[in-house]
């Protein structure tokens, strides 16, 4: 028990650090852990603890604290919430300060320039594996397009998409 | 609380915690809208051009991104005990009501009926994270020579599954030499953007 404890903090501290733009850019390393190097659960069922935690208020990010119970329960939930945000908080707060110290160098306008693609090319991967793992019909693709062009388009409030998923599933339609 | 000559307001740990909280509370799907809803238009403890200030550095650092505001807004106005405050009030509620989320999916996880509604809203979850994607690829800051670099990272991670730690650590100074190289050598005048936020 100590043992797979230690791996969770060691893992997700890792992981803590390379969140560059917040859980959306770990996702596919998180499900390539937890379900490819360590075997804790399958794919599928990644893919619906990542759902349970899009349909629970506060960060997405504790998509976490529900790899580490599905894993080893409670203590695997602490564990892992703060393996997860311990390391990146500490760090942020030790270069808030010099921070605001450079706000108009140059060189800071450079590193935003150049992360700021690779933030993104990370979150749409993201959205690439959920949707190859989250769906397995014409139908489930389809109702990630619709949620796709919806909130593109309009100003709807994500809530209700979720909800319309919840009744369209339970309807048995995806 | 007390107020500065801008028209802000400093506000004390407490109010950081419940602030936070209700930014915790209220964001299904997100919490980055109510962040910026609560701290610059309800509570006003901080300007527009301020907080996008501050939002760079929370994006740019490791981490989720209103947590890094939590503790950033937490640390400047209260110290330590601010920040403490912050993070308290984003993570604690919602810390609980997952636990509880996650405990009802073990035991009833595998009913038929939770199974569907799991694979509508994971369909949903994964079109809220394509299009969050796509708002930001289409900001200017990267709609240049830049966007190779995230096009890079999509086929490393997404197409071949590489491990994320050595694909930053080739992309994040390649990402930044290029821009570095972009900015020498691209006029101002053509680029769409000049930098920053």
């Amino acid at each position: 028990m100590m043992d797979l404890l230690l791996q969770i903090a060691l893992d997700f501290s890792v992981l803590s650090l390379l969140a560059v733009g917040g859980a959306p850019t770990v996702l596919p390393e998180m499900q390539r852990n937890v379900v490819e190097v360590h075997g804790w659960m399958s794919a599928s069922q990644f893919t619906d603890l990542y759902a349970i935690a899009q349909a629970s208020p506060g960060p997405n990010i504790l998509i976490v604290c529900l790899v580490g119970w599905k894993v080893a329960g409670l203590a695997g939930a602490l564990t892992a919430t703060l393996g997860m945000v311990g390391p990146s908080c500490v760090l942020t707060c030790l270069v808030a300060g010099a921070w605001d110290r450079f706000r108009e160098a140059n060189w800071r306008r450079v590193v935003q320039l150049g992360v700021a693609p690779l933030t993104v090319g990370l979150m749409l991967s993201s959205g690439y594996l959920l949707t190859r793992s989250a769906n397995d019909s014409l139908a489930a693709y389809a109702l990630t397009g619709a949620t796709v062009v919806a909130l593109m388009v309009t100003r709807i409030n994500p809530l209700w998409l979720i909800a319309a998923g919840a009744l369209i599933g339970l309807a048995g339609l995806v | 609380m007390s107020t500065t000559p801008t028209g802000t307001v400093i506000p004390t740990p407490y109010e950081l915690f419940t602030g936070f909280l209700r930014v915790a509370l209220c964001g299904f799907g997100g919490v980055l809208y109510w962040a910026r809803r609560v701290a610059v238009e309800e509570r006003r403890w901080l300007g527009e051009a301020e907080f996008v200030d501050v939002m760079s550095l929370c994006q740019f650092m490791p981490g989720p991104n209103t947590l890094n505001l939590a503790m950033v807004l937490g640390l400047r106005f209260c110290g330590w005990r601010g920040a403490m405050a912050g993070f308290a009030g984003l993570m604690v509620a919602p810390f609980l009501i997952i636990l509880v989320m996650g405990m009802l999916y073990t035991s009833y996880g595998n009913l038929p009926a939770v199974q569907s509604v799991l694979r509508g809203v994971a369909a949903v979850a994964a079109g809220m994270m394509v299009s969050m994607g796509l708002k930001m690829a289409l900001v200017a800051r990267i709609r240049n020579i830049l966007c190779l670099v995230g096009i890079a990272a999509f086929v490393a991670v997404a197409l071949l599954r590489l491990p994320l730690v050595q694909v930053l650590l080739v992309l994040a100074p390649a990402g930044i030499a290029l821009a570095w190289w972009w900015q020498r050598n691209v006029p101002a005048s053509a680029r769409r953007s000049g930098g920053g936020t």
